[in-house]
């Protein structure tokens, strides 16, 4: 193979381990696993390298989730068909929402074919419409292992490598010993999920957007940035975002008000922009409970060491924001989950799920089922489109195209992370910029975010494993321009795009928003749409 | 978030630093591995799920740190509490297949 210090960056690294594969996949939460598994499955050599550890990295890992487990009964395919639809603001595809479905069905029962210890119900059968993260992901590790699965843990990419017009690999460093890595490879799978902005909602803090930074840099497309208002009840002090115990919930306001509305999630942020919203889960029957302490532990985790009984006292209660992992925005993809970029593949929630639920967030349950379906997709075309290529594709001369935070295009200055990080936030979580959307609000903030890529892009720049915080920052700011330049040119207010000056859904705007660029953020309709501006001009 | 490494229990096996997705500790020769970035801990209580001597303990809270008590925490049987109750011990393990999360989500 064509040595590393082809590229010159890393010639100068104390420590490079080079490797070479057909299909690189970075990220290691369940569509990476699945992507890794059914490109192994397909004959390809596969790397996987994920920031953190194959097992409790992602969203999902630190979860228990449903999942959409359908078989392949009209009657019962068309039911979840329909929840879906009710809810996507038609912007998803029944074409989509079928075959995901249909997807994950069959490879749900491959996975119980493996082994995997589905919950039996209290009639004998087992039920597989709920995935425990830390049983799931454990399995999945050994499972990779099992096919030869080469998986680098603790080792985040910095960037891609392109080669003759084709995304041709990633390097990255190893963040506990230093070492730098490079993988050559025919095609890349991006599994790296999506970017909740260090907010502390449950696992997400790995999720910063890196991937949505790497794929930027190589021009791909991105489609539904806007849909990434979506936020999750927490108790105040906890991490623990799980929105389905407070079903069972009553909330109330600091006089013990009960907070009534058509849409409680707007209530709640609406009261917690004013003051303290309580909680108390008092409509849990003891079977419920019984469910939710056998089924999902981590719910009691932090009411347990806190001393709180949270079915019968009230705890403080916040919105911890969830970007586009509960978002839905992300890598615009075709069917067989290629971006447009050649070589490059997305899976899970690195790619856009308005095919699969629209306007609405997927939550767990949908997009823990897209992450089956989309993994298996994207491993099998990027294992095809490296076979196509032959091995001859590490002898291409590549090269390294990560820009921001890690070649600084001015005088590199010693930028605090930290301080970037808390401005970035300053302008994503707060409710009454991004869960409330307005013109003025996110105008303001867009001017204040260009100008954080404006300074990083000059000036930001890692050394040793700070490196990682420099680029997950170039991310973050990189992902939060997409997700409030695409959101200004929504001017309706739809499913999770709440817009203040525009608070109807207008059905002119019921078509998809496509968004791209670097330095310059562009924004426009998808092909064969039309927007209303240009039908008035 | 993390706040504790029970130099009492802890074998100096290092799985903590090795599976932590954020990267909160340090490996220290011949000793227990330290909390080196307890700021970057996002409480998603996997370290304890991993740790075969339940020599790890995190706090409920994701924001602040809480200063806790080692003995009470033995004294409370806490330490361990969450792996146990996912069924990751030997005597525990029959809980994994008992996930009753399905009461909640079929019809009631």
């Amino acid at each position: 193979m064509s040595s590393i210090s082809d590229l010159p960056e890393y010639r100068a690294a104390a420590a490079v381990s080079a490797l070479e594969a057909d299909v690189l996949v970075l990220g290691g939460g369940p569509s990476g696993a699945w992507a890794a598994l059914t490109a192994a499955a397909k004959g390809a050599r596969v790397v996987l390298a994920d920031k953190g550890f194959l097992g409790t990295s992602g969203a999902t890992a630190a979860a228990n989730t449903t999942i959409i487990h359908v078989p392949p009964d009209p009657a019962l395919r068309e039911a979840a068909f329909s929840r879906r639809w009710a809810n996507a603001f038609e912007i998803a595809e029944r074409g989509w929402i079928d075959r995901v479905i249909d997807a994950t069905w069959h490879n749900l029962n491959r996975l119980a074919d493996w082994g995997y210890p589905f919950p039996t119900m209290e009639d004998g059968s087992s039920y597989r419409g709920t995935m425990r993260g830390p049983d799931y992901m454990r399995f999945l590790r050994r499972r990779l292992r099992k096919a030869g699965v080469t998986i680098l843990d603790q080792s985040p990419a910095l960037e891609l490598l392109v080669a003759e017009g084709s995304v041709a690999g990633a390097a990255g460093i190893d963040r506990v010993s230093g070492e730098r890595w490079a993988v050559r490879a025919g095609a890349v799978v991006l599994a790296t999920g999506g970017c909740a902005f260090l907010s502390k909602a449950l696992g997400t803090n790995g999720l910063t957007g890196d991937g949505t930074l790497f794929a930027a840099e190589a021009g791909a497309v991105f489609s539904g940035m806007e849909w990434s208002g979506h936020y999750s009840v927490s108790a105040a002090f906890a991490s623990v975002t799980k929105g389905i115990v407070y079903f069972w919930g009553t909330f109330t306001d600091a006089d013990g008000n009960v907070l009534a509305g058509r849409d409680r999630q707007s209530t709640v942020a609406q009261k917690l922009i004013d003051g303290p919203v309580y909680a108390v889960l008092d409509k849990a029957s003891p079977r419920i409970q019984e469910g939710m302490r056998k089924g999902q532990p981590n719910i009691f985790l932090p009411f347990d060491r806190m001393g709180i009984d949270p079915f019968t006292q009230r705890f403080p209660v916040t919105l911890r924001y969830e970007g586009t992992v509960r978002g839905v925005g992300g890598l615009a993809i075709d069917e067989d989950c290629a971006t447009s970029v050649p070589g490059l593949y997305a899976a899970g929630d690195a790619a856009s799920r308005e095919n699969l639920v629209g306007a609405t967030s997927g939550g767990g349950g949908p997009n823990a089922t897209w992450a089956v379906a989309s993994g298996v997709w994207a491993g099998q075309t990027a294992a095809a489109f490296a076979a196509r290529l032959g091995r001859h594709h590490a002898s291409r001369k590549a090269r390294g195209i990560g820009g921001n935070g890690l070649r600084p295009t001015g005088t590199s200055r010693d930028l605090d992370t930290g301080e970037i990080v808390a401005a970035i936030q300053r302008e994503v979580l707060p409710l009454d910029k991004n869960f409330f959307r307005s013109e003025r609000g996110l105008t303001d903030s867009l001017g204040n975010l260009d100008g954080l890529w404006r300074d990083s892009a000059a000036g930001l720049v890692g050394t040793g494993p700070s490196i990682v915080r420099a680029r997950e920052t170039a991310a973050m700011i990189a992902t939060s321009r997409l997700m409030f330049a695409s959101a200004l040119e929504r001017r309706e207010s739809r499913g999770m795009h709440r817009h203040r000056d525009y608070p109807t859904l207008d059905p002119a705007q019921s078509r998809r928003l496509l968004s791209g660029g670097l330095d310059r953020i562009w924004v426009r309709p998808e092909a064969g749409t039309i927007l209303k501006e240009a039908i008035a001009s | 978030m993390i706040e504790l490494v029970s130099a009492e229990r802890c074998t100096g096996c290092n799985i903590c630093v090795s599976v932590c997705p954020t990267n909160v500790f340090d490996a220290v020769e011949d000793s227990p591995p330290v909390i080196a970035r307890q700021g970057d801990c996002q409480t998603c209580f996997m370290c304890e799920l991993y740790c075969p001597v339940d020599a790890l303990y995190v706090a409920h809270d994701a924001n602040l740190a809480v200063a806790v008590d080692e003995l009470a925490l033995e004294d409370t049987k806490v330490l361990g509490s969450y792996r146990k109750a996912i069924g990751w011990t030997a005597d525990s393990r029959p809980r994994r297949a008992s996930d009753r999360s399905y009461l909640l989500l079929k019809p009631h």
